[in-house]
């Protein structure tokens, strides 16, 4: 059994491994290590072949597969090793991890920090309480991304879509455009948490009906499935006895949410949010377990990758800090949700922070013409207005530093209210 | 005749009225909140525009390739690119940003390799 020893190591090679790697190495840390589950670096960017990623940080919209090769190519050009098919096993709260790998076999690797970036899950139908048989033909649709894009085979030919989420809009336009059906889309809550660009061009360009406050509530099929009972649900999200829809199918494609992986946090004793299923992290992305950092959508499902690499970026150079200097003392000012908020990241800020606080969180509904404010003992410390706040699209108040300096309590809160 | 369209530059997905005359032309549209809206509102009316992505087959490899449009091309043609790329078989290696059918029904787009595949 090897045991090795690294400044840095980082679980997981998606957008947020490979910029926290580029990061940590950018700011002068020698031995930067990542781990990847997978053949090949690059994360769920490789099965997202449509376009629309990088606008914020390049100013093009690139494919998945053309963002992750930009910083690939950095990550090899900066000498970071990459060890894929690697999968780490545990990771212990003094920064000891365990891994398996075909090439190496076991092997035990101490670091000085580490950063968690092991990205999130879909949610599976056994978490949707679905009633009905339990025949093939159901995948979420992350799943049935990979099988089409990654690995080149169509999961069936009559799909019906659970969630209206980016991901089940994306895989109705492509399981079209690669001769399936897709009869319906189906959303339990009144709105869709996805982008008006993708209901328009996944499904309003090939005519897929998108059926808002509707869930299937029966499944049927002895060995794969055969068709699926689609309810209108009530403001309660109870069905409504007598609107039952069938729809014969043999595939039904589930877009239901993401939940972060954090199995391996979990063994180090990090401390998670409730709200964000994430770790609670302080503003350098440092969670409760020191010299254990944390980003991308380990700590809280993003919308857009170019977030995920600014916040990775910042996890980096944190990382790179503590290696260098230790842990700096500092007190902290903790943050709450208030109405109309949910799982605001970062959930504590170090009071003698060196740079301004973007503090990103959801919106609990959508909120038209409305203000985002921070308060602090009953006071406004910052706002930012918009004409809209949906829950599909994550919100950001940017707190400066000076203004952190000067709060008086310990508390701070983050709220949305209606003009 | 009036059309209605959902913009999609930003989260407020607004509902716009285009009021079109019988040949085909924008006359007025309304229901934007901003000028992104109207211009949009006048492409998607007169000449709808999609950027396409897909995957072909790779001769010898587990994993297909990735392909996209090198600008979009008129919405009515996609089904029609659909069938070209289903029809093409690639010989390895290509690297992203390899041309792999020029000129895609003289749309003036390429259809362009969007990763490696060595």
């Amino acid at each position: 059994m090897s045991d090795r020893q690294v400044d840095i190591l980082i679980i997981g090679a998606g957008p947020a491994g490979l910029a926290a790697a580029i990061a940590a190495r950018e700011s002068g840390v020698g031995s930067v290590l990542i781990l990847e589950r997978e053949n090949e670096p690059g994360g769920i960017l490789r099965q997202c072949i449509h376009n629309g990623f990088g606008l914020h940080r390049f100013q093009e919209e690139l494919t998945g597969p053309e963002y992750a090769a930009r910083d690939i190519a950095r990550v090899r050009d900066l000498g970071i090793p990459v060890e894929c098919g690697t999968t780490v096993l545990t990771l212990s709260p003094d920064r000891v991890a365990t891994c398996v790998s075909p090439a190496n076999g076991f092997q035990t690797i101490r670091a000085k920090a580490v950063i968690l970036a092991m990205g999130c899950r879909e949610r599976p139908r056994g978490a949707l309480c679905t009633p009905g048989t339990r025949c093939a033909g159901i995948y979420s649709a992350g799943t049935a991304q990979r099988f089409v894009n990654l690995e080149g085979w169509m999961p069936g030919r009559r799909v019906v879509i659970l969630g209206s989420g980016d991901i089940g809009l994306i895989m109705a336009r492509r399981m079209t455009l690669q001769g399936a059906k897709v009869l319906a889309c189906v959303e339990i809550m009144p709105y869709s948490s996805g982008l008006n660009r993708n209901i328009v061009q996944c499904l309003e360009d090939y005519g897929i009906p998108l059926y808002l406050s509707h869930t299937v509530t029966n499944i049927r099929g002895r060995e794969r499935l055969e068709g699926v009972t689609v309810s209108r649900v009530d403001e309660r999200r109870n069905p409504v006895s007598g609107t039952e829809i069938e729809f014969d199918c043999d595939t039904l494609l589930l877009s239901c949410g993401l939940i972060p992986e954090n199995e391996l946090s979990l063994g180090a004793g990090v401390k998670l949010s409730g709200a964000t299923s994430g770790a609670v992290v302080d503003d350098s992305l440092e969670t409760s377990v020191p010299g254990i950092f944390a980003c991308g959508n380990v700590l809280h499902v993003h919308d857009l990758v170019d977030h995920v690499s600014a916040e990775s970026f910042r996890a980096g150079r944190a990382a790179a800090d503590f290696v260098r200097s230790g842990k700096q003392e500092d007190s902290l000012i903790e943050v709450a949700d208030g109405d109309g908020v949910r799982g605001t990241v970062p959930q504590l800020i170090r009071k003698n922070t060196d740079g301004d606080v973007s503090l990103m969180f959801r919106p609990s509904a959508v909120f038209r013409n409305s203000t985002a404010v921070v308060e602090c003992g009953g006071q406004t410390v910052c706002s930012r207005k918009a004409l809209v706040f949906t829950p599909g699209e994550m919100a950001t108040v940017v707190l400066k530093k000076d203004v952190i300096r000067t709060l008086s309590g310990n508390r701070i809160t983050v709220r949305i209210e209606r003009n | 005749m009036e059309q209605i369209i959902t913009c999609i530059n930003c989260p407020m997905g607004c509902r716009m009225t285009v009021n079109m005359s019988p040949d085909g032309k924008v006359l007025s549209v309304s229901g934007n909140t901003c000028p992104r809206g109207e211009k949009y509102a006048v492409q998607e009316c007169t000449l709808p525009v999609r950027m396409i992505t897909a995957v072909i087959p790779a001769e010898g490899s587990a994993v297909p390739l990735s392909v996209k449009t090198s600008r979009p091309v008129p919405k009515a043609l996609i089904r029609q690119v659909m069938d070209i790329l289903g029809s093409i078989r690639i010989t390895l290696p290509v690297c992203a940003g390899q041309v792999i059918v020029p000129d895609i029904l003289q749309t003036g787009s390429d259809i362009i390799a969007t990763r490696d595949l060595p």
